[in-house]
């Protein structure tokens, strides 16, 4: 019951936070309802039991990624981003696509399909470790590869008179 | 009364004692680094409210409260009103999750002096610590005042490359203690603290939190000799007050995470749990305000440098060799 | 190797703080403890009088002059016997910055520096000091100075009676 309550006020702050994210014009504001609405979804997830998964949304999208993107952000100089003009109709054209698409599938989806009720069994650290390194191991070596190409070109073009 | 009701009583009666102690102590850590500097400094510090100067953090606090509340103007009003609160917040959640003694039997029930016992706690350290950083960086933008600005970039920077080196210094602790549970890290350290296994990590995880509660010699943030206050500058009244009590309360919490990780949390002989504890955090404290008095401020770069190219690394070798070492010893 | 130096410094420097923790501070507990400043202090200033009491100022002017911030002033008068002496005589204390330039300037060393450096009033209008809250009763530094005894023939003494004066040469004897 409390839970119930409890995921439809997050729920309901997501999606608020994230609509406002959406519309706001000036990016730091942006930012910063954005960052409420992961913390809202970090709150689902721990809902959900699994805890891991909600602070890691915390720690690397709230806490590194929207950081990083504050920091170039208060680096440029944006004039007046508030007296911008809205984007015109069509340019909202592809995006409104997008989501009915996604709006449409995930509602047909609830509709037409019965879930297993989520267990109320906690996901440990030590069972997602065993998930991620024992059944995605080949996925996590790859992806980590990638990584590090990333920093490979990351290096090279931030070394002394480099980029050229 | 039902089990829940007395489980929601007894986290609130925790809440208030944990939020009162921690107030009182950040107070009291103004007043003591104000003191023990002067002691540094061959003068006598604040001595005259009250006996000994210890109504100080009143006389302080008072001003704080009088004072005018200023807002530039040009500036972001609300994110400006928010930040303060944005930084002190994480500091004071993050204490939910330190164990600051032995868990006692009350009426037949065990209650574990910890606000909360989560299975992540270590990465709701983590989590809340990165969060923090929003405290610093919206108070700088939202001020428009060029060395505020300065300040948050700074403070940003900083504290992003060394929550790394920081995380990565406590795997090892990770993998000894075999748990993310605070209390459990606790408990694994009632034989042998974990700084005898892991000085480098202990060392590297000090200089990281030293960074972190933008201390000197890591006060690039606030150089007044450079950015008049850094981030607060626009700040007055009890908002700059927030601010000013959030490092304190920063320094006391990651002194107690400090003493969790490396220096075995509660444990030590005779004298009860709790004071072990707060006697082994306040030695952190006492030793970031020696600290102060001792180290000049860093370059930017060369904080940087031992950031990224000292800190980091060695971290990562930590952690291999704690690996193998632990493979090994099977 | 620079990382052994430096880790040295850094503990050199804590060995060093440690130290003056434990030293007894220097403090000079204000308003209980005080501190006697020397005599040549520069604080609140005097008027002197010479060793038979007369007012040493004979209004000059020179000390107003000589003040870079112009706190003094006066207005010159003379007695029956031609000794001049100031009618009034004002320092205000709240412009005047102890710099000494007056006693320095000073012919007759009237205007005198005292250790005297509590000088803190409520109302401003209250470090107006007029020449009788200036005037002492002693000589101040200079005991035995008497300005009439080396100069201002015949004002204040007979001619001939001065300390460096010889009597007159009577033009009209023989002996030399
Ligand atoms: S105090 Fe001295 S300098 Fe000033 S007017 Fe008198 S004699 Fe002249
Ligand atoms: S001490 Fe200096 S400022 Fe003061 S009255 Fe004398 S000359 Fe003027």
């Amino acid at each position: 019951m409390t839970m119930n309550i409890l995921f439809y006020i997050l729920a309901a702050v997501m999606i608020v936070a994230t609509l406002l994210a959406i519309t706001e014009k000036h990016p730091v504001h942006a930012i910063v309802y954005l960052v409420t609405s992961f913390f809202a979804m970090a709150g689902i997830f721990y809902l959900l039991c699994a805890p891991l998964v909600a602070m890691f949304e915390v720690i690397i999208y709230a806490g590194a990624v929207m950081v990083l993107f504050m920091f170039v952000i208060m680096m440029l100089d944006l004039g007046h981003p508030e007296e911008a003009q809205r984007p015109a109709f069509i340019t909202w054209l592809v995006p409104l696509i997008l989501t009915s698409l996604v709006l449409s599938s995930v509602v047909s989806a609830a509709v037409f399909r019965t879930f297993p009720g989520g267990s109320n069994v906690e996901i440990t650290a030590r069972a997602f470790a065993t998930v991620l390194f024992g059944r995605y191991g080949v996925a996590i070596e790859i992806i980590s590869m990638q990584l590090l190409f990333a920093v490979v070109g990351a290096l090279y073009l931030g070394r002394k008179g480099g980029g050229k | 009364m039902t089990p829940d009701l007395i489980l929601i009583a007894v986290t609130a009666a925790k809440i208030a004692i944990v939020l009162f102690a921690i107030l009182t102590l950040a107070a009291y850590l103004v007043f003591a680094e104000r003191r023990v500097l002067g002691w540094i400094q061959d003068r006598k510090g604040p001595n005259r409210v009250g006996p000994f100067g210890l109504l100080q953090p009143l006389a302080d606090l008072i001003k704080l409260l009088t004072k005018e509340d200023f807002r530039p103007p040009a500036g972001d009003k609300w994110l400006f009103y928010l930040a303060p609160a944005m930084a002190a917040i994480p500091a004071i959640m993050t204490f939910a999750i330190i164990p600051f003694g032995a868990p006692v039997t009350l009426f037949g029930t065990e209650i574990a002096m910890q606000v909360i016992d989560l299975n992540v706690g270590l990465l709701l350290f983590m989590a809340l610590s990165s969060i923090a950083v929003y405290g610093v960086a919206l108070g700088g933008w939202a001020s428009n005042s060029k060395y505020a600005l300065l300040g948050s970039i700074r403070g940003l920077a900083q504290l992003i490359s060394y929550e790394l080196s920081m995380g990565l210094s406590l795997v090892p602790i990770i993998m000894l203690a075999r748990s993310l549970k605070l209390s459990e890290i606790v408990n694994a350290q009632s034989g042998c603290w974990f700084i005898v296994y892991q000085p480098l990590a202990f060392l590297i995880f000090l200089i990281s939190i030293l960074a972190e509660c933008k201390r000197i010699p890591f006060d690039l943030p606030e150089a007044e000799g450079e950015l008049v206050a850094g981030f607060h500058t626009e700040y007055s009244g009890m908002r700059f007050g927030l601010f000013f009590v959030g490092e304190y309360i920063n320094i006391i919490v990651l002194g107690g995470l400090a003493t969790t990780f490396f220096l075995g949390g509660w444990h030590g002989p005779v004298l009860p749990p709790v004071v072990w504890f707060t006697m082994k955090t306040l030695s952190f404290a006492f030793f970031f305000i020696w600290l102060r008095g001792t180290a000049p401020r860093l370059r930017y770069d060369q904080l940087m440098q031992l950031g990224w190219k000292v800190l980091t690394p060695l971290a990562l070798v930590n952690i291999l060799v704690t690996a193998w070492w632990l493979v090994l010893k099977g | 190797m620079t990382i052994f130096t430096d880790i040295k410094a850094i503990l050199l420097g804590l060995w060093t703080t440690w130290k003056h923790m434990l030293r007894r501070p220097v403090t000079i507990q204000y308003p209980e403890e005080k501190r006697q400043p020397s005599p040549r202090y520069r604080a609140r200033i005097v008027l002197t009088r010479d060793p038979d009491g007369g007012e040493r100022c004979v209004a000059c002017y020179l000390c107003s002059a000589a003040c870079p911030v112009d706190c003094i002033s006066m207005q010159s008068g003379e007695r029956e016997n031609g000794r001049r002496f100031a009618v009034w005589f004002r320092i205000n204390f709240s412009r005047c910055i102890f710099c000494g330039l007056c006693a320095e300037a000073c012919p007759t060393l009237a205007i005198q520096m005292t250790p005297d450096y509590e000088i803190c009033k409520r109302d401003i209008m209250d470090l107006l000091y007029e020449k009788e809250d200036l005037l002492i009763d002693g000589c101040g530094k200079d005991e035995s100075y008497n300005f009439y005894q080396h100069a201002g023939i015949g004002v204040a003494q007979r001619r001939g009676e001065g300390a460096e004066e010889k009597a007159p040469v009577d033009v009209r004897g023989l002996v030399p």
